[in-house]
């Protein structure tokens, strides 16, 4: 091949672009192996690069633990839309630049070994607009975390709703709030992640009503864009509009966190907000070092249980709760039985084993309510066991580090 | 697909009664692109009754409520009690001013964050006194400003459309005139929607389409299109259940009689949904929601994530970097292009 040699300028202009990216903000030019081992902030001023689905997801989870569902659900064209392109091309590119089949992604994985509901938008499938798909899979989110009884996490970027399908796009903002609102009559926790950007019919529906919200540094989180503000009334937007730490001043978020700690965060955050029926064993911790024998552990078990019996009256409790407890982790999906009842069962059973592996652990607070709670959502996390026992086996240890 | 659209649009008219044909045929002779850009400068006529003046003409008492008891009262949203013969609602509707004074003060029907919090206390007022809401849904959008920021549009918006998904009492939307993306659907979530012929309803207003996707404002009217907002296309789409009929060249022509038609179809629906008991109907709620979209479901393997390229590829990059000065290689950066939506 040719090679021509470009002047000095030039050249400046046209780094690789697969090999080093420039800081939007302070024009860094950073080594893109270097970047994605930072979680892709920029080391020199903070900014925090936008994330594609997967690098998102390895952020947040228990490394081999998220099992997708739904993956086949594909957007129609039902009103023939074409701008200067028609509608299902400009779906079919974005599928092929992205390598995925819409702007969202959900399922079950765990974080820190708790079993969590998860959807993930990616900005660079067509702004990560929400259609029939993306508002599908967050119901479906919804729907699963629900009768699942786990966590709901659901992570935005999105620019709003998809014109391309009209109507039915504004339709999506009703039905995944509808299936939000249902977890909130339930007790079903939900944690809504805003990162850049949040605009329109994504912020005006469920991300704005988590249970606790959180968002990035620096990300645009509004309603409507700066073009609509400025066509509408003509006014100026001061600087600093649509920020995080915007939202956050005016008392929309509760917390604005920076990307290496977020897993962290969302972690701790989920040791307080356990679903209804999962009964919240005694926060005291036991001063235990850690690996106790397992016969020590089915003893304490059964120490523990007496005390969180009288809020939690489980009828087939400690007899179960001792096995899975003394087996450890690995053998938790075993108990787990396919039905309802058995899952329920499970389910009671946690303070018993929780209490154990808090022990273990021998942290205090903070890692009890992240680690030590690992335990109970065992029953739910079926699916994900069933496709990556061992990788989920050593979640607990997983956990235990980040703790 | 002008044509297509036009062909459909005359197929949605088959359904409704002579009046409707008589203004289709009319239409027909525009071309289709001005038909529909007709119906939204009837939508946004100053002239068309909006929800005070409907409900003054067909209700037998109304008392308005005001203030949302924790910031003000915003004057572009109204609602309070009403009377339809024996029949005691809710209503709640956006406000337009008729003239440019009235305009400004209601800011042209453009609510603010407690103008909805107003609206959600209402329903909950309704819901605690078994009253069944009625909303009337007339705006552009909502307040787009600072102000309208700061306190918090997005969560009024969503936590509106929250209550409405799970209301325990009967509700009727009624589209109409402009039904302007989230600010419309935040009163516009009902067991019934209910759209005047010539209202509109759409994702984000025709301007704004043109101005993200064709990159000019002046495509407004093929956006409109493209968009399918008129009621019978919504109609179709499955979004609206029921279209009524305007008098005449439209609602401007004769308020009292479009009222009329709109008094017996809103009483008849509420009829219907007062009978169901009100689990059933907040049940079938949810699920005339859940179900609209379009998708499929595919089984072939997604598609193939982009590969990253090899060393090979990579050194070759490297060293024609020079080409990608001149423009030859695609410019490929961490940032996806600017955003379809806002």
């Amino acid at each position: 091949m040719p090679i021509k040699l470009p002047s000095f300028r030039q050249r400046r202009d046209a780094y690789p672009p697969d090999l080093w990216t420039k800081c939007q903000s302070c024009e860094e030019m950073l080594f893109n192996r270097q970047l994605d081992k930072v979680r892709r902030v920029c080391p020199s001023c903070g900014h925090h690069f936008r994330l594609p689905v997967a690098a998102r997801l390895e952020l947040l989870l228990d490394p081999g633990t998220f099992e997708e569902h739904d993956v086949g659900l594909e957007s129609l064209d039902p009103l023939g839309f074409v701008d200067q392109k028609p509608y299902p091309e400009r779906l079919a590119a974005a599928q092929a630049a992205t390598g995925l089949r819409d702007a969202a992604v959900w399922g079950f994985g765990r974080l820190h070994g708790r079993v969590v509901a998860i959807c993930v938008m990616d900005f660079g499938f067509m702004g990560g607009s929400m259609g029939s798909v993306v508002g599908e899979k967050v119901a479906r989110a919804a729907e699963g975390a629900l009768e699942a009884r786990v966590p709901l996490i659901i992570v935005s970027a999105s620019g709003g709703a998809r014109m391309q399908e009209g109507t039915l796009a504004l339709m999506q903002l009703a039905k995944t709030i509808a299936a939000i609102e249902r977890l909130r009559a339930e007790g079903v926790p939900f944690i809504s992640i805003l990162t850049d950007p949040t605009t329109g019919g994504v912020f005006a529906s469920f991300a704005a009503l988590g249970d606790v919200n959180i968002a990035e540094p620096n990300a645009l989180i509004g309603f409507a864009g700066a073009r609509v503000t400025a066509g509408t009334i003509a006014a100026e937007l001061p600087p600093g509009f649509q920020r995080s730490e915007f939202l956050f001043e005016h008392g929309f978020l509760d917390r604005v966190v920076h990307r290496a700690e977020l897993r962290g965060e969302v972690a701790a955050l989920l040791g307080y907000l356990v679903p209804a029926t999962f009964e919240e064993p005694s926060a005291e911790p036991i001063a235990i070092p850690a690996f106790r024998p397992l016969s020590f552990l089915s003893a304490l078990a059964d120490r523990v249980m007496p005390e969180v019996e009288p809020e939690a009256p489980a009828p087939n409790g400690p007899p179960v709760a001792n096995g899975p407890a003394a087996d450890g982790a690995a053998t938790r999906p075993d108990t787990v039985g396919g039905d309802g009842s058995g899952r329920r069962s499970a389910r009671r059973d946690g303070p018993g084993e929780r209490s154990g592996l808090t022990d273990r652990d021998g942290a205090p607070d903070g890692a009890s309510s992240t680690d030590g709670a690992e335990p109970m959502n065992a029953a739910p996390a079926a699916q994900v066991q069933d496709a990556e026992p061992a990788r989920v086996a050593a979640s607990p240890e997983e956990g235990a580090r980040h703790g | 697909m002008v044509d297509r659209l036009l062909g459909r649009r005359e197929d949605g008219t088959h359904r409704e009664p002579a009046a409707r044909r008589e203004s289709a045929d009319a239409d027909a002779t525009l071309a289709p692109r001005d038909a529909v850009w007709a119906r939204v400068q009837l939508a946004r006529n100053v002239k068309r009754p909006h929800t005070l003046e409907l409900v003054g003409l067909m209700t037998d008492e109304f008392i308005e409520l005001h203030g949302d008891r924790l910031f003000g009262d915003d004057p572009a949203i109204v609602g309070g009690f009403a009377r339809l013969g024996e029949r005691r609602v809710v209503v709640i509707g956006q406000q337009k001013g008729a003239e440019t004074e009235e305009n400004i003060r209601r800011n042209f029907g453009m609510p603010h964050p407690e103008g909805y919090r107003k609206a959600m206390r209402l329903m909950e007022l309704a819901e605690r006194f078994r009253l069944p809401v009625v909303t009337f849904v007339d705006v552009p959008g909502a307040h787009p400003g600072p102000e309208s920021e700061e306190r918090g549009i997005a969560e009024a918006i969503a936590r509106s459309i929250g209550l409405m998904t799970r209301l325990r009492t009967p509700i009727v939307a009624v589209i109409t005139g402009e039904g302007g993306s989230g600010g419309a659907l935040a009163i516009a979530v009902g067991d019934v929607v209910i759209a005047l012929e010539n209202a509109v309803y759409s994702v984000i207003s025709p301007e704004g389409c043109a101005s993200i996707l064709w990159r000019t404002p002046d495509q407004a009217a093929t956006a409109a299109v493209a968009m399918r907002m008129t009621a019978g296309d919504q109609l179709a789409l499955g979004v609206v259940d029921l279209v009524v009929d305007e008098p005449h060249d439209g609602a401007q022509a004769d308020p009292a009689e479009a009222a009329r038609r709109l008094r017996s179809a809103i009483v008849g629906q509420l009829g219907t949904l007062e009978r169901q008991p009100i689990d059933s109907l907040v049940e079938a709620r949810y699920r005339r929601y859940r179900q609209l979209g379009a998708y499929t479901v595919v089984s072939q393997p997604a598609p193939p994530a982009p590969e990253r390229p090899g060393l090979g590829e990579r050194l070759r990059v490297f060293l024609g970097s020079g080409r990608g000065a001149l423009g030859q290689l695609p410019g490929r950066t961490d940032e996806p292009p600017a955003r379809e939506d806002v």
